[in-house]
């Protein structure tokens, strides 16, 4: 098959424990390095914390897998250093569109509203992804000591270490970490090794992926079809990935023959049925694929802690798998610094197993009413489902029930035991839990958005509106309010970020964003003086409509979950 | 009063951030209703369900409405729905 990408080759370096001997123990060892172990040990690494990623692989994901990141993995990724690159070789898209038989009955915009720095949704093959992670956790090296070709073979989780096995070229060796992140994937090793369940549903469905090389002009949209003339009773997927690639999802039933299936002269007359016989196109790549949507009970175990594929897995229709897994690390990194400071206790990692327990059911949740809806398991399902979709071509609320994947958006973590309950009335959706909405202001005289100053310490944005004066509104200036915190928050770092409509003189030092038309102010519904506490995964964790630092401060230590 | 045929689904257990939220959750609930029932016996339940519905709309000039888009739909679209 033809292959518009060259896989790089990672080389195997002799680690420390086999040139020297045994070494001191690791902060935290991370296995896996795909797209969530490779987010979770930058994200470790850029806190400062000493971090070791093992993979027994040496190169990136083999074939296009992942392909549709969202605008909050987006976001993420700004804060760990890869958005651009991810954003630059991608392809942008809002727009999806929905098709019964030959006629569109249904198109939604990922986007609806102007003012954000990132798009809806970029579709990228995952070993671009990797490539890029990569290149960033390499240029974090020795904080990241990522190792290749390294198996684990063993692990004995104690209440206080975790010791692993692992093999190499050049031997076997032993690690030893105080935390270990199990990154490893829908079949982890790591979990199975562990004896923990995972508990969900089976489909009884099968899908063929294809990767089509080929020049069309058709627009960057998501184009989904249930039961089109091309491919009768089933639904098909296309998707426009980097360098002329498409992505081809054919639903095959549970009858198909995965084997027979992969062949090229059973998958070629498949396309040409769908893209006309005109259509000049080359495979690169084929897979038949089933899914399951289940998880794990909980994604703690003692000193182990289980991210992404690994703990949870869902049908691929919303794209939830991946994105899911990299909001996973955008918030265990920072609750795990914070417990190997010695600023946070181990109950911190706990609420890391709750929040994202919570995110897990609501991405299992929509992705199992997808299928559902997708592929109807009985004959009255069926019939339902095609009243809708008879019912869309016409009717609005018939639209809005066409489910052909509701695709991956931030979870708002409104049940978390880290925020504080609002006391103060507010409008808008930054409640405490909130992932922080982006918004245009300008940053020394630059134009800028609002989530590049945002992550990796708590933060507080202190909206000063056109006052002239911070007194005038009630809010400290930045000396001020460290001097008030507890030590504890001060050796935090925590951070003021003033946001003024331009006339406030604000003493230097300290951050100030410019919301110039006000869409920052109107997102977190805010008015002169409201405060807003983000966690250092760009959460609002509490708001107030005044400052007052005993306030602050409690909401500080709940949000480091400290009695 | 007529017939509507915008989004209409609220959930009082549950204020949406997404809106497709309340008429997924209807739908999933309507799915399970039939869940493990022949063919003959969901259409039993159908028929009921639509007595159900049909007495607490109660307007008739509402339900010939929805009468009239329920059949024309199918008329459009006899041959494979």
């Amino acid at each position: 098959m033809h292959s518009a990408y060259t896989y790089p080759r990672y080389e195997f370096r002799t680690p420390p424990e086999l040139a020297q001997g045994p070494q001191a123990h690791y902060p935290v060892v991370v296995v896996g390095a795909g797209p969530v172990g490779l987010a979770t040990a930058i994200d470790l690494a850029q806190q400062g914390v000493s971090v070791v990623l093992l993979d027994e692989d040496e190169t990136v994901s083999l074939g296009s897998r992942g392909l549709c990141y969202a605008k909050r993995t987006i976001e993420v990724l700004d804060r760990l250093g890869v958005g651009d690159a991810v954003v630059d070789k991608g392809v942008t898209w809002n727009l999806g569109r929905t098709f019964f038989r030959d006629e569109e009955v249904y198109r939604f915009n990922l986007l609806p509203d102007a003012d954000h720095r990132r798009p809806g949704m970029i579709n990228l093959q995952q070993y671009y992804l990797e490539q890029f992670l990569v290149e960033r956790a390499q240029s974090l090296a020795p904080t990241l000591d990522l190792r290749w070709k390294t198996k684990v073979v063993g692990v004995h989780a104690h209440d206080t270490r975790v010791l692993l096995e692992v093999e190499t070229p050049e031997g076997a060796h032993s690690l030893e970490a105080q935390w270990l992140v199990a990154c490893d994937g829908a079949r982890s090793s790591l979990r199975r090794t562990l004896g923990l369940d995972v508990q969900g549903r089976v489909f009884q469905d099968r899908f063929l992926i294809a990767d089509v090389v080929m020049k069309a002009d058709f627009p960057p949209e998501r184009w989904f079809w249930f039961d089109p003339p091309f491919h009768p009773n089933q639904s098909v997927l296309l998707h426009r990935e980097a360098d002329n690639v498409w992505r081809i999802d054919f639903q095959l039933g549970w009858d198909a023959d995965p084997e027979i299936e992969k062949q090229p002269e059973r998958v070629i007359p498949r396309i040409r049925a769908m893209l006309g016989p005109e259509r000049e196109f080359e495979l690169e790549w084929v897979s038949v694929y089933t899914f399951q949507c289940r998880r794990m009970q909980k994604f703690r175990h003692a000193r182990v802690l289980f991210a992404g594929d690994a703990a949870h897995q869902v049908s691929p229709f919303g794209a939830r798998g991946a994105n899911s897994g990299i909001q996973d690390a955008d918030n265990l990194a920072w609750k795990l610094r914070l417990v190997l400071d010695g600023v946070a206790d181990e109950a911190l990692l706990d609420t890391y197993s709750d929040e994202r327990v919570f995110a897990a059911e609501e991405n299992l949740r929509n992705s199992t009413r997808s299928t559902d809806f997708i592929t109807p398991k009985s004959a009255t399902s069926r019939r339902y489902r095609n009243a809708v979709l008879t019912l869309a071509r016409e009717h609005a609320f018939a639209r809005v029930l066409a489910n052909s994947g509701r695709l991956s958006v931030p979870t708002f973590l409104r049940e978390s035991a880290l925020n504080t309950p609002d006391e103060d009335e507010f409008e808008g959706r930054m409640f405490p839990g909130a992932p922080a909405d982006d918004a245009p202001v300008e940053i020394d005289g630059q134009d800028g958005w609002l989530l590049s100053l945002l992550g990796n310490r708590f933060q507080v944005l202190l909206f000063a509106g056109d006052a002239i004066d911070l007194q005038d509104v009630g809010l400290p200036e930045a000396q001020a309010l460290q001097a008030t915190l507890d030590p504890r928050w001060r050796a935090l770092g925590l951070e003021a970020i003033y946001v003024t409509q331009g006339a406030t003189a604000v003493a230097q030092p300290a951050r100030v964003a410019v919301d110039h038309r006000g869409v920052a102010a109107r997102r977190f519904d805010a008015k002169p003086g409201t405060v807003v506490l983000l966690r250092p995964d760009q959460h609002v964790c509490a708001r107030w409509r005044r400052f007052d630092s005993a306030r602050l401060d409690a909401a500080l230590r709940r949000a480091c979950a400290v009695r | 009063m007529s017939l509507t045929v915008t989004p209409n689904f609220r959930d009082p257990l549950a204020v949406p951030l997404r809106e497709y939220e309340p008429g997924d959750a209807f739908y999933e609930a309507l799915i399970e209703l039939h869940e493990g029932l022949s063919d003959e016996e969901s259409a039993q339940v159908d028929a009921r369900l639509v007595l159900l519905l049909a007495n607490h709309i109660g307007d008739l000039g509402v339900l010939r409405e929805a009468f009239a888009l329920a059949r024309r739909g199918v008329t459009l679209d006899s041959s494979r729905a």
